[in-house]
């Protein structure tokens, strides 16, 4: 399959990684009471599946349903804002601003607004982090386009609309995947944070910080490990969508330079 | 009948600001069909922006513009003109074939149609086999012909062409004057062509319109009549006495 090119090698580099941390370990951290080695993670793994796999559920449901309605509601700021230039002016610096707050730090104020346990304020952090750059990126996407690409559809005397359609949206599209794969990474990492401090006990980061508490480290080890899995499933899918999305795109870089 | 009739048309940028600028005045011009007329003259002095208000893709300040005895504006929202930049401004997303039948989509051809005239142009500009391609895996020139097809795809009377070949080496440039003249001929189109280069203005042209700098005017017009052109051409006395006239009048112009 075409769209699965080029992702052998970090497949080959993370079995390097797990196996030269099983290598060192093995050789001068016989207790493996700080960091686990790889095999006893798994072995954690494997013994705590029933609440590893619940912990997945719960946690990738508030990750996944969190990057959804981030990315809708970035794509329809950007679409909204890049339709009238005075607020591109005016609302898409004031993003860029709000987006420098550290909005993870929210987290125990977002408890606060929705409840200590319910997973609601944890799905708003994950929202909240995904919305800025994706809203950002595809604004810029958006605007950022070839000026006689924009004449020569005047010349064609296409419509507003048609224009968004063939031209901008197009040229968003490398912006927009840009922001996405950065938000799938921060979201996991949000969601998990989160929920540190509120949501559902059964999630992925409770079950973190009870067992570091117990000094359970190789099971808190594989909650990590779960949350990692998370990401790179969804940066996975995200790499495939981007190339079935921009076929031309993988062109553009196998043949860019020497034009 | 007039394809362009120009009188006194004038072109301020951000009047009354403090970055206003007075790019043409007082332009009086009038095209008749099938002529070639290229547009020289000092970098900056407004030719862009006389190609764009035939184009009515800006307004004049004063004066009016009218393309095939209508508005310019009338003429764009009836797609009389095509249009073909310095950068060939192709969309990387469509194919080759998908690019030339933009504006066939736009204006509404059925699909068979659109898939037999692209093949036609594909043909016209040597690119048939080029067809699926993405614009990013053609060269420039190759690209610049794709853009020039595409300008031609619904047979406008009208080709409006800024620098479509500034960024050409000289062998593809030269290739593609001749191609673009076997275009001119074989379809009749009337041709505006901005140009900085005086062998490539005369080499072309019917007429070359000498531009003075900023504000741009009509400074001299010089008629060329060197019959069919082709490789014997370049080497032509009679042609390097019209690269001559135009090198003075601009030289002229620049003071
Ligand atoms: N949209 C614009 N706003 C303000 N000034 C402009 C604009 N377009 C062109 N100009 C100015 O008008 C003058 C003529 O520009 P242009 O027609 O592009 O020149 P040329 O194509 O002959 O190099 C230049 O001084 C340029 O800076
Ligand atoms: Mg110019």
């Amino acid at each position: 399959m075409n769209a699965l090119k080029g992702f052998s090698a970090p497949i080959v580099a993370g079995v390097v990684l797990f196996g030269l941390w099983q290598g060192v370990l093995s050789l001068f951290n016989p207790d493996g009471f700080v960091l686990p080695a790889p095999s006893e993670i798994v072995g954690a793994l494997i013994e705590n599946w029933d609440e590893v796999y619940q912990g997945v559920r719960i946690t990738g449901f508030v990750v996944v349903s969190g990057l959804i309605a981030g990315i809708v509601l970035g794509i329809i700021a950007a679409l909204l804002v890049t339709r009238f230039r005075t607020a591109n002016e005016t609302i898409t610096p004031l993003a860029v601003a709000v987006n420098a707050i550290p909005i993870i730090a929210l987290a125990p104020i977002f408890n606060n607004w929705f409840g200590l346990t319910s997973p609601r304020s944890n799905q708003a952090i994950v929202v909240a982090l995904v919305f800025f750059p994706i809203f950002i990126n595809t604004t810029r996407g958006l605007t950022q386009v070839d000026r006689s690409q924009i004449e020569l559809m005047e010349s064609y005397a296409a419509s507003r609309s048609r224009i968004t359609r063939e031209v901008r949206i197009p040229n968003a599209m490398p912006f927009f995947f840009t922001a996405l794969k950065l938000s799938t990474s921060l979201a996991v990492i949000a969601a998990i944070v989160a929920e540190y401090f509120g949501g559902r006990q059964d999630a992925l980061g409770p079950m973190i910080t009870q067992s570091a508490g117990l000094t359970r480290y190789d099971e808190a080890w594989a909650a990590v490990l779960a949350g990692t899995a998370i990401g790179a499933v969804l940066y996975f899918a995200v790499l495939v969508l981007e190339r079935v999305a921009m076929p031309w795109h993988s062109l553009i870089r196998a043949h860019g330079d020497d034009k | 009948m007039n394809v362009i009739d120009i009188q006194g048309a004038t072109k301020v940028f951000n009047p009354g600001r403090s970055n206003q600028v007075e790019a043409l005045a007082e332009i009086d011009l009038a095209v008749e069909p099938g002529e070639f007329i290229t547009l020289i003259g000092p970098s900056g002095c407004g030719k862009s922006t006389l190609l764009r208000l035939i184009a009515s893709l800006i307004s004049p300040s004063t004066g009016s513009v009218e393309v095939n005895a209508k508005p310019a504006e009338q003429a764009r929202l009836d797609r009389d003109y095509g249009m073909a930049f310095q950068t060939a401004g192709l969309f990387d997303w469509r194919t080759v074939t998908k690019n030339i039948e933009l504006p066939l989509e736009l204006m509404g051809w059925p699909r068979l149609n659109r898939r037999r005239r692209a093949a036609e142009m594909l043909e016209l500009v040597k690119l048939s086999e080029f067809a699926k391609h993405h614009p990013s895996e053609l060269s420039g020139g190759m690209q610049q012909r794709v853009a020039i097809a595409r300008a031609l795809a619904f047979s406008p009377s009208l080709l409006l062409m800024d620098e479509p070949f500034g960024a050409l080496d000289e062998m593809t440039r030269e290739h593609m004057q001749d191609e673009l003249l076997r275009i001119w001929k074989e379809t009749g189109t009337t041709v505006v062509f901005v140009t900085h280069s005086i062998p490539e203005a005369v080499y072309l042209s019917t007429r070359v319109l000498v531009m003075s700098p900023r504000p741009g005017t009509i400074a001299s017009t010089i008629g060329v009549d060197l019959g069919d052109r082709s490789a014997a051409t370049r080497d032509d006395p009679a042609f390097f006495k019209k690269v001559t006239e135009v090198r003075i009048a601009l030289r002229e112009v620049e003071g």
